[in-house]
């Protein structure tokens, strides 16, 4: 069923009762071309441009638990393609292009608001870095501006423009920038992939990786053996884990990050603005609610809940931005497990065992790689070989030392 | 999450500064035919769910560096002993 205002006036009239379910819940055959492993954003896009680039719908989605139940559904909803370095703006404008139809193309609401990303700067230094960073941008064909802090002022009025030690002294913005409700995307690209014929598997964990002669046969899972021809990683925080499962270890460390919404406020922030004398990330959600983050916790853990120091030590920085938060209650707060890779770039590759496909080291970057994430991963696995978007993310460059390291911080997964 | 430094007592993790993992060992050699060792020791990580040895830097506090024994899906915290003592127990080839 096409979604439309028709649809909707036409199921309105019925009380809205007749609605289908947006995917089915399938049992799983017993092989498949390709098995992606993760439901979450990563693994759906990937699903769904495999069926609608590539022709290929003999595939099966094998999510451990509900659909979109990680890092899809825990970020704060950020998309932006505001990079430095080569490999990386290509790519995350692809993705920017891409977010910019997708509503279109999967025909599903994802409410992607283009709302505008301001970067707050705080010294001339990191002002003259923000003008190589916004000209490296728009070398690449993406827009930036950089604002004074009386252009910040017109915009943001409330910010603590003469904080003591931190004097905002100017902005690197974004425009096209902004956010998407992320339950939303993962539901798009789920029900997109499943009218083209994939089968979208839930609670189904995959327990061992059936390799013989350095090829891949298929997965062991709680409901069984699958088997499949090509198999696609997309495990996010547990890519350690399932990458075990064949023998590989992986430049990755798996950390908790935290994020936190606020009591619903009347319109406040309009757009998404970032701190940058700490780390520290706000929007409003269309619910009212402040959606923020800040920093890694710094440690390993699988445990998708964070300790109190660094809610503190987030709030703490959102109120030498925002004076005016001091007001506010938060209402929430959660953790997801990020996938860290040693240089804070990812990795969509193929692996040297034939057949085996690995999306990983997303860090805590990967809501707004979304789109453009699965549109290469499906690119390498259609055709095995790297799309030049992805060329740069090579599983070996570490070995080789072509490390794309944005905030040059070297191996120090809880640094990045 | 609470640390039971050896020097301090129980400590708050605010006060600790976390490295890594501590099962990786440094290459003794500079030979160029080590480099798969050096990478190894560089970039790669078991990234274990569960029991993890870790080098932490007591940074607000005795300034010491601990090898701290947690469990990375509940963080549990085992224990922690002085980063010596760990090496010594290492090189006697006894696993902590």
């Amino acid at each position: 069923m096409k979604y439309s205002v028709f649809s909707l006036l036409r199921y309105s009239l019925s009380g809205h009762k007749n609605w289908t379910p947006a995917w089915r819940e399938p049992q799983p055959k017993k092989d498949y071309d390709i098995i992606i492993v993760g439901g979450g954003g990563h693994g759906l896009s990937t699903a769904y441009y495999l069926a609608k680039e590539h022709g290929l719908t003999n595939v099966a989605v094998l999510e451990k638990g509900w659909l979109g139940s990680g890092n899809i559904g825990r970020n704060t909803t950020i998309i932006r393609s505001n990079y430095l370095l080569p490999g990386n703006n290509p790519f995350y404008e692809w993705s920017m292009k891409l977010w910019e139809g997708l509503e279109q193309d999967f025909n599903f609401n994802a409410m992607v608001s283009q709302r505008g990303v301001l970067n707050l700067c705080h010294t001339d230094p990191q002002r003259d870095a923000f003008a190589r960073r916004g000209n490296a941008m728009r070398i690449d064909g993406v827009d930036a501006e950089l604002l004074d802090a009386h252009a910040v002022r017109e915009m943001y009025p409330f910010l603590d423009f003469e904080n003591a030690r931190f004097p905002i002294k100017g902005g690197l913005l974004q425009r096209r920038g902004g956010t998407v409700r992320h339950d939303a995307v993962a539901w798009g690209y789920a029900r997109g992939a499943d009218h083209r014929g994939v089968d979208i598997i839930q609670n189904c964990e995959v327990t061992g990786i059936r390799v013989e002669k350095g090829k891949v046969l298929g997965v062991e899972t709680n409901r069984g053996f699958i088997g499949c021809r090509k198999l696609g990683l997309a495990a996010a925080g547990n890519s350690s884990e399932v990458a075990a499962m064949a023998g590989m270890r992986l430049p990755v460390e798996s950390h908790v990050l935290q994020a936190f919404v606020s009591e619903g406020l009347k319109p406040y922030i309009d757009g998404v603005i970032t701190f940058g004398a700490g780390h520290f990330y706000v929007s409003q959600s269309d619910k009212g609610g402040l959606v923020f983050g800040g920093d890694l916790d710094g440690y390993n853990s699988y445990a998708r809940r964070g300790n109190l120091p660094m809610v503190e030590h987030v709030i703490e920085a959102g109120v030498a931005m925002i004076p005016g938060l001091a007001r506010v209650r938060v209402l929430r707060s959660w953790g997801g497990i990020m996938d860290m890779s040693m240089d804070g770039s990812p990795i969509i590759d193929k692996t040297p065992i034939d057949g085996l496909y690995l999306n990983t080291g997303w860090c805590y970057g990967g809501f707004k790689a979304t789109p453009a994430s699965g549109w290469c991963f499906a690119w390498t696995i259609a055709k095995n070989e790297r799309h030049k978007l992805n060329d740069a993310y090579r599983l070996d460059r570490f070995r080789r030392g072509y490390m794309i390291d944005e905030k040059g911080q070297g191996a120090t997964p809880n640094l990045h | 999450m609470l640390i039971p430094c050896p020097h301090c007592g129980t400590r708050p993790v605010e006060e600790f500064t976390f490295l890594g993992d501590a099962k990786p060992e440094r290459p003794s050699s500079i030979d160029p035919e080590t480099m798969d060792q050096w990478f190894d020791y560089v970039y790669l990580r078991d990234n274990p769910k569960g029991r993890y040895d870790e080098y932490v830097h007591h940074s607000g506090g005795c300034r010491a560096w601990l090898v701290v024994s947690r469990n990375t899906e509940t963080h549990e915290v085992r224990g922690a002993i002085a980063a010596r003592d760990w090496a010594k127990k290492q090189q006697k080839g006894g696993k902590s």
